[in-house]
């Protein structure tokens, strides 16, 4: 046993294990140790944060103070991690880049699976240690390290007065390795084991300053709420063995079209999967966890909460397009909940004063895009607005994190207890902190759709494909897709708007913080600036590498002068190529206008200009608005602006008519069911017995005669018997 | 002959038991069961005229059983006495609810 | 003559009984057991049972019954007895039990009816003057039975041994 798990550690640090597929040219260069040092830096920040826990604790016993990390205790507890957090990401992320290198030289026709052991071996059902590297899990692997690294420099920065700095990285470390582990697992199974680690980890972030209680609830319903979810997810992943009798990838999808078209069993398994994307992927009507989930240390929600956790649940419909293009109810569901949820997350994030819960509802409104995107056949689209929603989501998050570290530090030198994270307290932060300002405009651009930043080519695809969905020949519901496409141009943009609302209430106007405490702002240390320009440029460029065939010859792609055009598109070709074959037998050819007429290239002009429009007008409405400090604020909100600001009240609505009557309904088990029904039972029994045998007892005089006596009586009973 | 026998055995019997219940002295006590087995002996006897020798050999062996039981029978009366200075059965009532 | 020796001695064993119960001296209650004891013998020898009724008066009347004397004599029960009988309800409750054992007693033996010599009593005579009085007892008793015969044995050697351990004042 021990052996055996050394010899695979072996296997895994030499990148051991044959490639599956014969005959390709790639080789996946240690595949293994990209997952594996993450989980070594776990080990190793566990163990400080351990260490370091320990002796806090015996400090407190010996009557000292609750001391996390002074100063004098930094040399174990804070330069260790500060170089094996960051360092293993970056050995993750250099090894990756190997990989994708390697990638880009061959044409990968399929899958390269790399085995490592059997996993779980239970009668015909065989499961795999085996990491599979194809197109999609390459570009997950370049944006969970990529990203990831920056981030954890971040962190550097954000979390170096934090007393829980190790256990910080120690859950981070682990983090990004559930997070692999989910996007290079081959099989559904081991994928599942990476969906519920994140959402351990999720939960352990989520709750990190577990001592304020509001926030632990918040890692809680971020859990429960998941649990719905993954529960779609298991019933999924059961299904499809009762299908195949397998849940490995390549077996499954190979075997996918033995499966009617539009059929109940498929539709039920896509169906189901869905779920579990709606619950980690905090879509409708699960969507309510992500917003508290910015209880968290702001990179957290970087990296979990706009990145890379919440995006598994496209990767999921990604990974399974073979599985959701033979189901056209499941597609335009998938395509449905991704519209609405755009739109409704978008209205909300209009009234919202928290600046990280702006962008939490902008991260559920974008997951919706992608929702919409793979919902309409368009897996490559999907994945493109995941890639770019984490450059400038992480960017956004990131530098809002530059801005409430700023903040919390002048609220702190001047012991005021003011909330560092709402924007009414904000307002010309523009002098402050000037990188913060321009690398946040670019993500603000970004996500806004305004050309030539990455957002625009990639919600413009989204857009695009949602209306040449509806419009071919055989689409299911062509109604349902144009009304899907009007919603997401309309979420489109309310994306302007909120985002440049959110902008000029932080970093316009006038200073509202306070005269002693804006001598404290200062712009964010080098460990922190640098990963928001490197986001930054990323964000501005990052579309370029897929702009769609239609326009790359228009002005709006460089006139068709740029060489990467539809590159991402053509990368995941192989995979998504036999999703696309099932679609066009099926529906037929895509139509090529939208569907009030106009092509591509009008509707995309139509979009940025328009986006552009409400950018400007918005700076110039908000900006000429009396905003005044929380504290100042007695603003009574009525009507529509009260209902998103208290976001349609549907916690209110779960609370009322989910939350209580399970509450409700485990009291009764509790109180009648349980203390009544089952221990009055067993009480019940308990007395009955201790009376029989009190009863009995009595007989038990102590007096040889009553004894003799009883035995007579016996004798003669049996005696009697005898007779008759 | 043989009735008669088996009657005067159910008398022994009887009378057995009951100074067997009204007694509280431990040795009469046993005396009062001495009777009774001597009383089933007679009527073990008074059938071995009928069935054969077998009821006499039982007999035998009855009172084989008869003196090991008195003999430890005494035995544990003295002891109780010992702790008592004792042999009324009232006084042993420590076994009780 | 026999019928007549037979109700002597039955009323004598009858006599010794209650004499047994209703005696408020330990040693009386033993002397009317001894006596009753002796009155069986002889029903006993009436019911050509010659053996077993030696061996009554040899070990009942003789050993058994002087063992009850020395242990009544040993705990110095012989003077200052006072009447143990039971009265009351459970008196009543006891007569009404024992009263309830003699009628099925009285009925079974009622439906029995009269019973008489039969082949197994006619070879007991036969082995008895073949054998001896002795001999045939000894003849089942040494062949058939010879194990639990045995097993009697180590009975009784377990008894001695149980008997001194239980009476000795220090284990």
């Amino acid at each position: 046993m021990v052996s055996g798990v050394f010899a695979s550690l072996i296997a895994l640090t030499q990148g051991g294990g044959q490639a599956a597929a014969e005959g390709a040219h790639f080789e996946p260069f240690l595949p293994g140790l990209v997952v594996l040092l993450p989980l070594l830096g776990f080990l190793a920040n566990g163990i400080l944060a351990l260490r370091h826990g320990r002796a806090s604790a015996d400090a407190v016993r010996a009557g000292g103070e609750f001391n996390l990390g002074g100063p004098d205790s930094r040399p174990s507890t804070h330069t260790l991690p500060t170089w094996i957090g960051p360092g293993v990401m970056a050995g993750a992320f250099l090894i990756t880049l190997v990989n994708f290198g390697r990638m880009l030289g061959v044409h990968l026709e399929a899958p390269v699976v790399v085995h490592y052991w059997t996993w779980m071996a239970t009668g015909t059902f065989t499961v795999d240690a085996a990491l599979q590297l194809d197109q999609l899990s390459m570009i997950m692997m370049m944006i969970i390290t990529g990203v990831g690294f920056l981030i954890h420099v971040f962190s550097v920065g954000y979390m170096k007065e934090d007393p829980g700095y190790p256990r910080y990285f120690a859950y981070l470390n682990l983090f990004v390795f559930f997070m692999l582990v989910l996007v290079m697992g081959s099989s559904y199974a081991l994928m599942f084991v990476g969906w519920e680690g994140v959402g351990l980890c999720s939960y352990l972030l989520i709750g990190f300053w577990f001592a304020d209680r509001e926030k632990a609830d918040a890692g809680k319903k971020a859990f429960i709420v998941n649990r719905i979810g993954d529960v779609g997810f298991l019933i999924a992943m059961f299904l499809l063995y009762k299908a195949f009798h397998t849940v490995d990838f390549v077996p499954v999808f190979a075997e996918a079209e033995t499966l009617a078209y539009g059929g109940a069993l498929v539709t039920a398994i896509t169906l189901f999967f869905f779920l579990g994307a709606v619950g980690k992927s905090a879509q409708m009507p699960l969507y309510v966890w992500l917003p508290d989930a910015m209880a968290g240390p702001t990179p957290v929600s970087a990296l979990i909460h706009a990145a890379t956790m919440v995006t598994a649940g496209v990767y999921l419909v990604a990974r399974s397009s073979v599985l959701f293009a033979l189901s056209p109810v499941a597609s335009a569901t998938v395509a449905g909940v991704g519209a609405l949820t755009a739109l409704f997350a978008a209205t909300i994030a209009l009234k919202q004063n928290d600046i990280k819960k702006v962008l939490a509802y902008s991260t559920v409104s974008q997951l919706g895009y992608m929702f919409v995107g793979v919902g309409v056949g368009a897996y490559a689209a999907g994945v493109f607005h995941l890639m770019t929603h984490a450059f400038f989501k992480a960017l956004l998050f990131l530098g809002s994190g530059a801005v409430i570290h700023a903040m919390h530090h002048a609220y702190h030198s001047t012991h005021r207890h003011e909330d560092a994270q709402d924007m009414r307290n904000m307002g010309g932060l523009k002098a402050y902190m000037p990188i913060t300002w321009a690398t946040m405009w670019v993500a603000t651009l970004a996500i806004a759709g305004i050309w030539p930043f990455a957002g625009f080519f990639s919600k413009d695809e989204i857009i695009w494909q949602t209306a040449a969905f509806g419009g071919a020949a055989g689409a299911p519901f062509p109604t349902l897709y144009t009304i899907y496409w009007i919603i997401a141009l309309a979420a489109a943009m309310l994306t302007a708007f909120y985002m440049t609302r959110m902008m000029v209430m932080t970093f316009h106007g006038t200073n509202r913080t306070g005269e002693a405490e804006a001598k404290q702002l200062h712009e964010a240390p080098a460990t922190m600036w640098i990963p928001l320009a490197v986001l930054a440029a990323l964000s501005a460029f990052g579309g370029w590498i897929n702009v769609p065939e239609a326009i790359q010859n228009s002005f709006l792609g460089g006139m068709g002068a740029f060489p990467m055009s539809e590159w991402l598109h053509h990368w995941l070709e192989p995979l998504t190529a036999q999703a696309h074959h099932i679609q066009e037998v099926n529906l037929g050819e895509l139509s090529h206008s939208a569907p009030f007429g106009g092509g591509e290239v009008l509707w995309a002009v139509l979009s940025t200009v328009a986006a552009g429009v409400v950018v400007l007008l918005t700076i110039r409405t908000v900006g000429r608005q009396k905003i005044v400090s929380v504290a100042e604020d007695t603003t009574e909100l009525t009507g529509i602006s009260a209902l998103l600001y208290n976001k349609y009240y549907v916690d209110e609505i779960y609370d009322r008519f989910i939350v209580q009557p399970i509450i409700e309904a485990s009291r009764f088990c509790w109180r009648v069911v349980d203390a009544r029904i089952i221990d009055g039972t067993v009480n019940a029994v308990g007395l009955v017995s201790k009376g029989i045998g009190w009863g009995i007892s009595m007989f038990q005089t102590g007096s040889v005669n009553t004894y003799a006596f009883i035995l007579t009586v016996g004798v003669l009973v049996i005696l009697g018997a005898s007779l008759f | 002959m043989i009735t008669e026998a088996l009657v005067l055995s159910a008398i022994l019997f009887v009378i057995g038991t009951f100074g067997f219940l009204v007694r509280r002295n431990a040795i009469i006590m046993f005396l009062c069961v001495e009777l009774q087995l001597n009383a089933v002996n007679l009527s073990f006897v008074a059938f071995s005229r009928m069935w054969g020798i077998d009821g006499q050999i039982f007999v035998f062996f009855v009172m084989t059983v008869a003196a090991a039981e008195a003999a430890v029978g005494l035995a544990i009366i003295i002891s109780i006495f010992r702790h008592y200075e004792t042999v009324n059965v009232d006084s042993f009532n420590l076994l009780k609810w | 003559m026999v019928t007549i020796l037979f109700y002597l001695f039955a009323g004598l064993a009858i006599g010794g009984a209650i004499g047994v119960v209703m005696a408020k001296s330990p040693v009386g209650s033993l002397l009317f057991m001894v006596t009753t004891l002796a009155a069986m013998a002889a029903t006993f020898v009436l019911l050509e049972a010659h053996f077993l009724a030696a061996i009554q008066i040899i070990v009942y009347a003789g050993a058994i019954m002087v063992l009850f004397l020395f242990v009544i004599m040993l705990l110095n029960l012989g003077h200052d007895y006072q009447r143990d009988l039971k009265g009351g309800a459970f008196a009543v409750l006891s007569f009404a039990i024992v009263g309830a054992i003699s009628g099925l007693l009285a009925q079974r033996l009622g439906a029995a009816g009269s019973s008489d010599i039969t082949a197994g009593g006619v070879a007991i005579d036969a082995a008895i003057a073949e054998h001896g009085a002795i001999g045939a007892i000894a003849q089942p008793l040494y062949t058939t039975y010879v194990v639990p015969f045995e097993i009697t044995g180590i009975l009784l050697l377990v008894a001695i041994v149980g008997a001194l351990v239980l009476a000795k004042k220090e284990v």
